[in-house]
């Protein structure tokens, strides 16, 4: 799983009201090399919650080259754009587990699939 | 298809049917995986996305990301929603570029409001229809994902799904429950005449109510019914049986309707000019 992903994902548990961001625990992390589109990162910054992001890379040990603010001038940037890639595409959570922030469920990852699957009774 | 095996979702629930063995299929099968990639290809054509712009799409019931696979190619990056643990195997043993997410599309979609720009969905809606467990209610299952979906979905997002409807009562339970989540939007019906090329797409708008799908292809597309009441699909689907009124055998009228006809069906007709069906001199 990706952290663009896991930034955009959130709780789906009923009746809770705080459903993001995910406590991300990973046991087994990989890097794998993808193509960078400056079009794509640039557009889907305003989408990412910043400091959830910075948190997440930081736990996993990738937020290093993230500034802890974001400055308003990122797209001209390419430099920061790139890093930005890097930690949102490239950096994967191969095995850990996704925390609800309210009630506490884990959605254990297997394989970087997360397992979003509820039980019946918390349907 | 359906009728010679019987509709799947008849058999097993999601989770069950598509099993290793029928997951394999979707490798191996050069004739599933071309029926594939061609309704992913209409459907995000369906979706109108700006051109040239990559967009950050979900695909729910993608399997093993054969729909996937489209939508790299056009240079959109996806994230897959899929029940089927063997389906999502295969799709990790591809390496697919999409992430991948283990779900029930009935529990709702798990992502943050606003986050994709657009999502289509290859054959999995009508798996929503069955109640697979006890607990299960098809309308309440339908509406928390069509409301999930709404959600998720950025201002004026569209979401495309093709599927196969058992009957008009099955179109209405979906689109009632899609029109009561806040979307809006319609049926297009790609070769309505023909039985065996026949295919629905349900095209649903979040927020800003566009105009309807732009249509690339003439040759494609017959009929797009907007659903201000439900039972309008009904209607768009028995319209094309009722064509009973017809013109006297051999006339203008009668030819340009045959050629209307097969060109409905996709086959190659030559176009309509002031020579079609005009009277040949006497030369007697």
């Amino acid at each position: 799983m990706k952290l663009l992903t896991h930034n955009l994902l959130s709780s789906h548990v009923p009746g809770i009201s705080r459903r993001f961001p995910l406590l991300l625990q990973a046991t087994e992390v990989k890097v794998s090399k993808v193509d960078f589109n400056q079009e794509f990162i640039s557009r889907m910054i305003p989408k990412v919650e910043w400091s959830a992001l910075v948190e997440a890379a930081t736990s996993i040990g990738h937020g290093d080259d993230l500034p802890k603010e974001l400055s308003p001038e990122y797209e001209s940037n390419t430099e920061l754009l790139q890093k930005v890639h890097h930690v949102l595409l490239e950096v994967e959570v191969v095995e850990g587990a996704l925390q609800c922030p309210e009630s506490g469920r884990e959605f254990p990852i297997t394989k970087g699939i997360p397992n979003m699957l509820l039980n019946e009774d918390e349907v | 298809m359906a009728s010679r095996t019987g509709r799947p979702e008849h058999r097993a629930p999601p989770d069950v049917f598509y099993n290793e063995q029928e997951a394999r299929k979707y490798t191996q099968n050069s004739r599933m995986i071309g029926i594939q990639t061609q309704m992913s290809e209409r459907a995000v054509e369906l979706l109108n996305l700006p051109e040239n712009q990559p967009c950050f799409l979900l695909d729910v019931g993608c399997g093993s990301g054969l729909s996937g696979d489209y939508l790299t190619e056009e240079g959109h990056y996806w994230v897959g929603l899929d029940i089927s643990i063997a389906m999502l195997d295969i799709a990790l043993e591809r390496e697919v570029e999409g992430d991948l997410i283990l779900g029930d599309m009935g529990q709702g979609v798990p992502f943050r409001p606003g986050t994709f720009d657009g999502c289509i969905s290859i054959s999995a809606l009508q798996w929503l229809c069955n109640a697979d467990k006890k607990s299960h209610s098809p309308p309440k299952r339908l509406y928390k994902f069509f409301s999930s979906l709404y959600a998720s979905l950025a201002r004026g997002g569209r979401a495309v799904f093709q599927m196969y409807p058992e009957n008009s009562e099955q179109l209405e339970l979906i689109t009632a429950q899609a029109m009561k989540a806040g979307f809006t939007g319609g049926m297009v019906v790609d070769y309505p005449n023909s039985t065996k090329a026949k295919k629905f797409f349900l095209c649903l708008f979040a927020g800003v109510s566009d105009s309807l799908p732009k249509v690339t292809s003439s040759i494609y597309f017959h009929h797009l019914s907007p659903f201000g009441h439900p039972s309008d699909v009904k209607d768009a689907m028995m319209r094309h049986r009722n064509m009973k009124g017809k013109s006297a055998k051999k006339s203008r009228d009668w030819i340009l309707e045959k050629k209307e006809r097969r060109r409905r069906q996709g086959r190659t007709v030559r176009d309509d000019t002031k020579y079609t069906g005009r009277k040949r001199k006497n030369h007697f």
